[in-house]
């Protein structure tokens, strides 16, 4: 950023800002909302401060060791691969099932009017559904299981990468797609040859991105039973066994950062 | 810059790297498959009847469980997300001020480290651990949300310190102002309407969140949804569905205006 950019000093307010009576009453609606909020949830303000000893003091107890470390490693490696599969296959049944609608969500490609905004209608609906929410409702359709995972980091990767990859479609330069036009290609054959060279190493790369976002999705899964290593989490921290449990979030961690790197390594190939 | 036309080019042509690339992906699929438990076609084929059965009973959903089970879970979830982004938005200032490179090199590379660490656990994660120390109910949920944003809010924040106008820092400085007072005069008037402005896209964010927290019992529409689902009331679970697509929707919608409105000014 130059100099001439940033905001020159001029713009912060040297007078002080006027005081109307609408600004009152918006003060007064926003107290109202917090004090219901304190009282409707049983939080009392000071207690967000006084309860970080009781939060420090348990993850004291969490602390683990390394012996505890070498021995507990080995026998969640097995759950730790299962994430690994769940979002490895989500993010690709998910990034397969975007293909018509990155077409179909893409104004330019897209002529149809009510398809065009069904198809927009559809992928902001798909998205404003939390992944654990669809994971819990898959698990209550299919069974305990990373199969219930599996399905629901499905849809939820549908919804990032088609909105993702559609709007790419719609950046796309427009000269091929008039070249084919005038040659009289049809749809599939423009698809095909103007718009598929464009975007498919944007595409790949919002579906890394996503598998970035479904790896540490797909370790808490298991809190509501569909899958991986969350579930392991849950066991521990209900035995009470905290160090175990301490063991298996650092194990998360090391695991989410590698993935990242990687990711992030291809994804610049890529693009 | 080198167009992709040319760097194609200039790369060798090496196609056993292809084909090794290709075979590495393709074990990959087969392991992620083969590994996977309790997958077959039977239960994929039942599932997928399962599901569309379950569908068909969700409509019409249960109206009467609209109101006031489903609208006081989400008034719930929503204030859990309020105090949540409060907290964070208050604790995340003193992090995003560390973290930021222009007021120290050093301390900004360990701040930015320890805002990848939050970052790192997820807030559904952080509910079920704090849940040991706190017990159960909403103010878990809003302990997690509220740390777990800190991650994300200190990092925008530092961003957002980063790129300020250095002018009045330094007429400050050289009419012999300390560090306290620079920070309350020179940068907090900048960066105030931005950190705001992110505050409340983090709220926008935790509304999601904070609908699945009582899935595992940190309050708001989780925990009557976990309910209905454990019994097969999929009319109800269908209500609660609704309900948080027009909660997340309207709350979307209006982050929107006012996140507009001021950065607009």
């Amino acid at each position: 950023m130059s100099m001439a950019e940033r905001p020159s000093a001029s713009s912060i307010p040297v007078a002080p800002p006027k005081r109307s009576p609408l600004k009152w009453v918006w003060l007064l609606v926003l107290v109202a909302i917090y004090w219901k909020s304190f009282a409707d949830t049983n939080v009392r303000p000071l207690q967000l401060i006084t309860g970080f000893p009781e939060m420090m003091d348990l993850f004291r107890r969490m602390r683990p060791d390394w012996p505890l470390f070498v021995s507990y490693m080995p026998r969640m490696w097995p759950h730790l691969m299962e994430t690994l599969r769940i979002a490895l296959l989500s993010t690709t049944i998910g990034a397969i099932m975007t293909i018509p609608m990155n077409v179909l969500a893409a104004r330019n490609i897209n002529r149809i009017p009510w398809l065009y905004s069904g198809s927009k209608a559809v992928l902001n609906l798909v998205r404003t559904l939390p992944d654990l929410l669809l994971a819990s409702i898959f698990v209550a359709a299919l069974g305990i299981g990373p199969l219930a995972g599996v399905a629901a980091l499905s849809v939820f990767s549908f919804g990032i990468i088609a909105k993702l990859t559609s709007e790419s479609v719609e950046a796309i330069d427009p000269g091929p797609v008039e070249a084919l036009h005038a040659v009289g290609a049809n749809t599939v054959q423009l698809i095909g040859y103007a718009v598929v060279p464009q975007v498919l190493p944007q595409f790949l790369a919002y579906s890394l991105y996503v598998f970035e976002i479904n790896i540490r999705v797909a370790a808490v899964l298991g809190l509501v039973g569909a899958g991986g290593i969350g579930e392991w989490i849950m066991r521990d921290l209900n035995l009470f066994r905290y160090r175990h449990a301490a063991v298996i979030m650092i194990i998360i961690l090391a695991f989410v950062v590698i993935i990242d790197v990687i990711s992030t390594k291809v994804r610049e190939r890529l693009v | 810059m080198i167009g992709r036309t040319e760097r194609a080019a200039i790369r060798p042509y090496r196609p056993w790297k292809r084909w090794a690339i290709g075979a590495f992906v393709v074990a990959l699929y087969v392991w992620a498959v083969w590994g996977l438990e309790g997958l077959s076609w039977r239960r994929i084929a039942s599932g997928y009847d399962g599901i569309l059965r379950i569908i068909g009973v969700m409509f019409p959903p249960d109206w009467s469980y609209a109101h006031p089970t489903v609208t006081q879970g989400i008034i719930e979830s929503i204030e859990i997300a309020l105090l949540g982004s409060t907290m964070a938005a208050l604790l995340a200032v003193p992090f995003g001020f560390l973290a930021a490179q222009n007021v120290n090199r050093v301390v900004s590379r360990v701040g930015k480290f320890l805002l990848d660490l939050i970052r790192t656990f997820p807030e559904i994660l952080l509910a079920v651990v704090f849940m040991k120390a706190v017990g159960p109910g909403a103010y878990a949920g809003v302990m997690a949300v509220g740390v777990h944003s800190i991650g994300m809010l200190g990092k925008l924040y530092a961003e957002s310190v980063e790129t300020i106008d250095p002018g009045p820092v330094e007429a400050l400085r050289a009419s012999g102002a300390n560090s306290l007072q620079i920070a309350w005069y020179a940068v907090l008037p900048q960066v105030m309407p931005e950190f705001l402005s992110y505050a409340i896209y983090r709220f926008e964010i935790n509304v999601r969140a904070a609908t699945v927290l009582g899935l595992v019992g940190a309050g708001g529409i989780g925990t009557p949804l976990i309910f209905n689902l454990q019994r097969r009331n999929w009319d109800r679970v269908a209500m609660i569905l609704l309900g948080v697509i027009v909660a997340v929707s309207v709350i979307d919608w209006i982050s929107a205006r006012v996140r507009k409105k001021l950065v607009e000014g």
